[in-house]
């Protein structure tokens, strides 16, 4: 069904989308027929009753119980409705159906990643089944993020002390934008990430296959698929070129100048304590934005494999 | 170059007096040089140093404003500034046009200098404390300043913690400056209460104070109320900082959320702090052009307490998505609904009183027009807002973005406009070029209207706010907006220099060129250095068009005269 102001909102792929679109609707249409009888009265006054002699004496009305006690109620009621109405709605984004599919999201600067129950993690991308409720359980590693995405008409803050939750139920297969909607620093605007819808079998597959990189036993590799998870290449480039961060290639076994004036040579400790501690030596000219500690969230284990891959890195 | 004439009031004979058109002597005549400016303890010349300051704000800000529009021409290609340099640009835009532009510009700039004219007062009620007010205000703009020129700030206006906490720029400075600017802030609002109180002239009573004071008492008292909230706020955070106790920093067991808490129980009331005042300037505007008594005076007068009132419990309406309780969610839903109310009732008793009035569509009433236009968009727009499960779609995107320009550029800054343009022949004693009058706020309501509608439509679309890069769906709202900032600008130039042309070239202004009733056009243009040489003694309401205008002209009895 076409509507005045369907030309505003993005198409909506998932049912919750449904409520709150008809309600942003119904409001814009009423505000139109308000604005347009406030814009045609000034307009008509201003000719209908434009001065014509300084001397005009106007008429003195002070008041007029019956029209203000009107033109109060009505609005009153208008409003309780749309109140009414979102509310009702926003109960249904906040309650999360008992058969959704849960995934795990962590926010950082400035990536998002996604973990899913059989310990799959998708950096930037997060592939759901259509038309199965989708729960996500949020928490950010580092500053508050939101998680948005325009076409399900959802979104919510990713907080660093406690977990968030939304969820939506993508109807069909395709994709969608994810946004940060809470500013988060240099890279705000690049911390975009796509839903990706796929149909039930062919998720189970992409889940089986592709989501399980992380367990690969060479360390070059495992280091290699660590780093786009925990979304390292936001800042730090493979290809030498400047990033945020100092870029990878080139750096093992380099000699890098501090912000206080002194060396460092880049060796395995360098690398661990820049993971770990990333306050303790920063580079010159890198300053202006503190990297995110990774303590707790890589293992020794871990790091070793990220050292590999670095030192491949010439 | 008083007309005398004796009219039998009662028993008591009245010499009257019309204000004369050309003073000689005025407050520009008196008390001149630079150090009598500056130890001036007249609300007059304090009110209009408080215009400069506010000027000169509103330039850099919207010279700022001006770059970040022309980055965004595109997402990607246009680079030439960086994505750090960006995040700077806009917090300092929005910390400047907040803090030091639309907080102060009403109530300590215009207000300043016709609050007491409209009371019949010598001055405010604290002299001293006015100037003070006006240096505190000057000293926290040099801790502004001293934070840009340092590392500057990329927090966002609002400063949210973790963020704030951990960046490296420098929010201790910035944060302190608008820590000191609030204590202006409050002294103002303090001044105007006790002036309101204890300084009307004989004869003003409630009933007879014009909206615009009204508007202004309501203002001082969110002042009061709610600035300090914002002090203790801003004085924890630099604590956070510099001694890293944890009350909103989780690494040290705080939360975040509680910031945002704290900060909009200010910053939510300070919104009514910024538009209350023009809902004043509105009034006596659209009552004077159209020669009519203003509908509904009690209406609009006590709908400004009201929305003061209300207004300081809706501050959870900023954090829907925040991850606060539902049932403060819900809470603050519901009473986001009740504000609207009282604003919307003020904009129908607008439109009454033009209904059989005489008007007359010089500059200041082509703003307030206007106004009435474009702030009924940000009105209903704020209830698209308030409703719950569209905001969450919207929270946070360029809709938002849209809509608080409407409302604090679209409502404040318009009545500035139309304030500014009303009271400059009495502030200046000069009439400005009523051609370009017109044509300039031509230009400010195409080119407000070309920049911030499309990006309802953007935000609604999904394109998320403070973004430096954006993806290709979004570029020809971007690009309008853009050309639309550009033609504002074009537009505040043109009145910058019809305004300044009028100081040295503009004929003079006679007392009350538009025939007003109110105290203040019963003054001088410019007025005398103690406003009246006599107290007014008020019989007559500011609004009583129906009335000839030889009873509102000021007099003495005629035993006492010695003139």
């Amino acid at each position: 069904m076409g509507r005045l102001f369907d030309f505003m909102l993005p198409e909506a792929k998932s049912p919750t989308a449904e409520s709150t679109d008809a309600l942003f609707h119904f409001i814009n249409e009423v505000s139109l027929i308000l604005l347009l009888g406030i814009t045609i009265s000034i307009i008509y006054f201003a000719i209908k009753y434009r001065r014509k002699s300084e001397d005009d004496v106007p008429p003195v009305i002070t008041h007029n119980h019956a029209l203000e006690i009107t033109w109060s109620v009505i609005p009153l009621l208008i409003c309780l409705l749309i109140f009414g109405w979102g509310y009702s709605g926003w109960l249904n984004l906040k309650s999360v159906p008992d058969d959704a599919y849960e995934v795990k999201v962590s926010a950082m600067k400035w990536n998002w990643i996604f973990e899913y129950d059989n310990g799959a993690i998708s950096p930037a991308e997060l592939h759901v089944p259509a038309g199965r409720p989708v729960k996500l359980v949020m928490k950010s590693r580092d500053v508050i993020h939101s998680f948005y995405v325009p076409d399900y008409r959802i979104k919510q803050d990713v907080l660093p002390n406690r977990y968030t939750y939304v969820w939506f139920n993508a109807t069909e297969s395709g994709e969608s934008h994810i946004f940060c909607t809470e500013y988060c620093g240099t890279d705000h605007s690049g911390m975009l990430a796509k839903v990706i819808v796929h149909e039930p079998e062919e998720f189970e597959t992409w889940l089986q296959t592709s989501g399980s990189a992380s367990v690969s036993q060479d360390p070059v590799e495992q280091g290699k698929n660590l780093i786009a998870q925990n979304g390292c290449q936001a800042c730090h480039s493979i290809d030498g070129s400047k990033g945020i961060g100092p870029s990878f290639k080139g750096l093992w076994d380099s000699e890098e100048t501090l912000a206080d004036g002194s060396t460092v040579k880049v060796d395995e400790n360098y690398i661990r304590e820049s993971i770990l501690t990333p306050q303790e030596k920063i580079v010159k000219d890198y300053e202006a934005v503190p990297m995110t500690s990774f303590q707790g969230l890589l293992d020794d284990e871990q790091i070793s494999a990220i050292i590999e891959y670095i030192k491949t890195l010439k | 170059m008083a007309t005398a004439e004796a009219i039998n009031e009662k028993t008591l004979k009245v010499q009257r007096f019309k204000p004369s058109d050309n003073p000689s002597k005025n407050f520009f005549t008196e008390e001149r040089g630079l150090w009598a400016w500056m130890t001036t303890v007249d609300h007059k010349k304090i009110g209009i140093m408080y215009l400069v300051a506010v000027t000169f704000f509103f330039a850099i800000g919207g010279a700022l404003a001006l770059i970040l529009r022309t980055k965004l021409l595109s997402g990607s290609s246009i680079t030439f500034i960086d994505a750090n340099e960006y995040n700077q640009l806009f917090t300092i835009h929005g910390a400047i046009m907040v803090f030091f532009v639309l907080v102060p510009s009403i109530p300590a700039a215009l207000g300043n200098f016709i609050l007491p004219l409209q009371l019949g007062a010598k001055d405010v009620a604290f002299p001293r404390l006015n100037l003070a007010s006006f240096y505190i205000y000057v000293i926290g703009a040099i801790f502004t300043f001293i934070a840009l020129l340092a590392n500057g700030i990329d927090t966002g206006w609002t400063f949210y913690t973790p963020y704030s906490v951990e960046s490296g720029t420098s929010v201790i400075w910035i944060t302190f400056g608008v820590f000191i600017l609030g204590f202006s802030s409050i002294l103002t609002g303090t001044n105007f209460i006790t002036t309101v109180h204890k300084l009307r002239a004989p004869g003003m009573s409630w009933g007879k104070m014009p909206l615009n004071v009204w508007a202004l008492y309501a203002t001082s008292i969110i002042q009061v109320l709610a600035t300090p909230v914002l002090a203790i706020t801003l004085l924890l955070l630099i604590m956070e900082r510099v001694l890293g106790i944890g009350i909103f920093d989780s690494t040290m067991g705080g939360d975040p959320v509680l910031y945002q808490h704290f900060f909009w129980f200010y910053s939510h009331p300070a919104v009514y702090i910024m538009i209350v005042p023009g809902f004043g300037i509105i009034s006596e505007v659209i009552s004077t052009f159209s020669k009519k008594t203003v509908f509904g005076y009690w209406a609009i007068a006590l709908s400004s307490l009201a929305i003061a009132f209300i207004g300081f419990l809706v501050w959870g309406h900023h954090m829907f998505t925040s991850g606060q309780s539902a049932v403060a969610t819900t809470v603050f839903s519901f009473l986001t609904f009740l504000v609207g109310i009282p604003t919307g009732i003020k904009i129908l008793n607008w439109l009454a009183t033009l209904y059989k009035g005489s008007i007359k569509l010089d500059t200041p009433m082509v703003y307030a027009l206007s106004f009435l236009f474009i702030f009924s968009i940000g009105g209903f727009t704020g209830i698209t807002l308030g409703a719950l499960s569209v905001d969450i779609h919207l929270h946070d995107t360029y809709y938002v973005v849209a809509h608080f320009h409407y409302v604090m550029m679209g409502g404040t800054l318009i009545a500035l406009l139309a304030g500014l343009h009303y009271w400059w022949p009495k502030m200046t004693g000069k009439m400005y070029n009523e051609t370009l009058g017109r044509i300039g706020a031509g230009f400010i309501f195409v080119g407000f209207n070309t920049t911030f509608l499309p990006q309802f439509i953007m935000g609604a679309q999904g394109m998320p706010r403070r973004y430096y890069t954006y993806i290709d769906q979004y570029a020809a709202f971007h690009i309008t907006s853009t050309i639309g900032s550009y033609i504002l600008g074009v537009g505040f130039l043109l009145i910058l220099y019809y305004l300044l042309h009028s100081l040295w070239k503009g004929k003079t202004a006679p007392a009350n060129p538009w025939g007003s009733r109110a105290l203040e056009w019963q003054a001088t243009s410019p007025p005398d250095l103690h406003n009246f040489d006599h107290t007014p003694v008020i019989i007559n309401g500011p609004y009583d068009y129906h009335k000839p205008m030889e009873e509102f002209q000021l007099g003495v009895a005629e035993e006492h005269d010695h003139h």
